[in-house]
């Protein structure tokens, strides 16, 4: 058995940032991550981030990456556990991780669960045949292993995601014939839609995949017009020779582990899927759990950075852990993130957040 | 539309175009940034106090022409590559543009490229006159390419030789 004040769960960006702030404020943490590498998803992001200064705007997620996980490192009293993927949270605050083949043991006064979110799938005729990826698979293919997942791309989903990776594939020297997007308007932002059109990608909103082709792997894909009722236009057919298909359809957060611990949970599409009810600081119905990151609600690094932040405060404030100085700090985090989210692209978490900070027992 | 295209209309950018007075000064910033995000780079990275410092991070940029002398800083500092500076003091026949350019290979100054447009067609040549990359670019580099003076405002992208990689 492993006795620590707080273990974290995840070492992406909101966790990463959650065990440095606990253990500013004298916090003994336990990192836990099941890859052998820590940054999550950030070290497979090379564009540039935004936000602001405090959330390294300006530098590429690789290099952030690198950042916090150096922060992390030069913390005495961070204990860092790789490759080790917790199984289950259980009343008396223990949990279970896997651990290179053993079965572990971590008693922990406060959790925060920082496991992220994971990617969606989309339903057409042929889905299953080789080359299909989800969009995080193309990223760790090219970013990662440095390896071209194919020649030519079609892109399914005009997102942040969908509109980043199609920029990423592009500087691979993979070509992307075009990216197809349900929704009437493009749903990232429009600065990352320019960057690609500008490089010759033609974007189709109001489009779907309607099916793949290929015997053994994909040789093309068909597209077709959706009307305003999202219903395909028959006729409006469009062919595409491509070897990938890649599907940027969005993210859905990792609830497994806080609907086993019984955290009380809800369905918030704004923010991805189902998440845990918490209060503004990120502490679930458990007063032992806490939340961070994409697995609170789907969302940019920038704001699951700052997530973190405020869990690791709140969980070693809880403790009784860190004075004047950590409140401010707590309301300076609480001040970035309300900014981040002012404006009209946070207009959709604002109104998930309505939905599940208003008391964590109100509907229990 | 922009919003359904990626491409700004001419309407968009006569928001963010500076008047006909300006640009015969000489270098300016351009910034195609149409729409309110979370992101400040340009203001924080600007040495001239051109682009205002935002009051919420959401702001779209703000920037005073008369201070700004189209060093491109912000160009390089934009994450989302929307700045550009065009100077349309550069030649009696030719403007030079500044553009963030993030693909291998990088182009060679004296390199003849094919310049493209906001929807990603050949419009014409341009001339590589310098490439800046910077340590502190963090990889972005600053393409400076000389173009005929009428394509200023239409060339916001370059295709160079080879950068597919034999792939296409």
């Amino acid at each position: 058995m492993i006795n620590t004040q707080i273990a974290v769960i995840g070492g992406g960006p909101a966790g990463l940032r959650a065990a440095v702030a606990a253990a500013q404020l004298g916090a003994q943490v336990l990192l836990l991550d099941e890859s052998d590498h820590l940054g999550g998803q950030l070290i497979k992001q090379t564009h540039k981030f935004f936000g602001s200064q405090q959330q390294f705007a300006g530098s590429r997620g690789i290099a952030i990456a690198k950042k916090l996980e150096a922060a992390a490192r030069s913390q005495e009293n961070i204990a860092i556990l790789q490759e080790a993927t917790v199984l289950g949270i259980y009343e008396d605050g223990v949990l279970l991780a896997e651990h290179k083949g053993r079965v572990i043991k971590v008693r922990a006064q406060r959790i925060i669960v920082a496991v992220g979110a994971c990617e969606r799938m989309l339903a057409f005729p042929n889905n299953d045949l080789p080359g299909v990826y989800g969009a995080g698979a193309v990223q760790t293919l090219m970013n990662v292993h440095g390896v071209r997942p194919g020649r030519r791309v079609l892109m399914v989903g005009a997102g942040n995601i969908g509109l980043i990776v199609t920029y990423q594939l592009l500087q691979a020297g993979v070509e992307v014939a075009a990216i197809v997007e349900a929704a009437p308007t493009i749903g990232g932002y429009l600065v990352h839609a320019a960057k690609v059109r500008r490089a010759g990608v033609p974007i189709y909103t109001s489009h779907t995949i309607k099916e793949a082709h290929g015997e053994e792997a994909v040789e093309g894909a068909t597209i077709w017009q959706l009307d305003a009722n999202r219903q395909p236009v028959a006729g409006t057919e469009r062919h595409f020779a491509v070897d990938v298909i890649c599907l940027a359809v969005g993210l859905s957060p990792l609830s497994d582990l806080l609907w086993q611990a019984g955290c009380q949970m809800k369905y918030v599409p704004e923010l991805g899927g189902t998440v845990a009810v918490r209060d503004a600081h990120l502490c679930t119905s458990n007063p032992r759990i806490y939340v961070a990151g994409d697995v609170a609600g789907v969302e940019e690094a920038s704001s699951a950075m700052v997530e973190g932040q405020l869990a690791g405060l709140s969980a070693a404030l809880s403790l009784g852990l860190g004075g004047k100085e950590a409140q401010e700090q707590l309301a300076e985090a609480k001040a970035q993130l309300s900014a981040l989210r002012a404006g009209p692209v946070g207009e959709k978490i604002r109104a998930g957040l309505a939905w599940v900070e208003k008391g964590v027992t109100a509907d229990a | 539309m922009l919003k359904s295209t990626g491409i700004p209309t001419v309407a968009d950018l006569a928001e963010v175009l500076p008047t006909e007075e300006r640009l015969a000064k000489g270098p300016v910033a351009i910034i195609e940034c149409f729409q309110r995000i979370p992101c400040n780079p340009c203001a924080t990275a600007c040495r001239q106090d051109a682009i205002r410092p935002f009051a919420d991070i959401n702001d779209r940029p703000q920037i005073d022409w008369d201070q700004c002398n189209g060093c491109a800083l912000c160009v390089a500092n934009c994450p989302g590559l929307a700045i550009f500076v065009v100077d349309m003091t550069y030649s009696e026949t030719e403007a030079l543009l500044k553009l963030p350019y993030e693909l291998l290979p990088l182009p060679q100054p004296g390199e003849v490229v094919t310049a493209l447009n906001r929807a990603g067609e050949p419009v014409g040549k341009g001339r590589v006159i310098r490439v800046q990359n910077p340590p502190t670019f963090e990889r972005t580099a600053i393409v400076h390419l000389a173009v005929p003076r009428e394509l200023a405002q239409e060339v916001r992208n370059i295709m160079v030789e080879g950068e597919t990689d034999g792939t296409r």
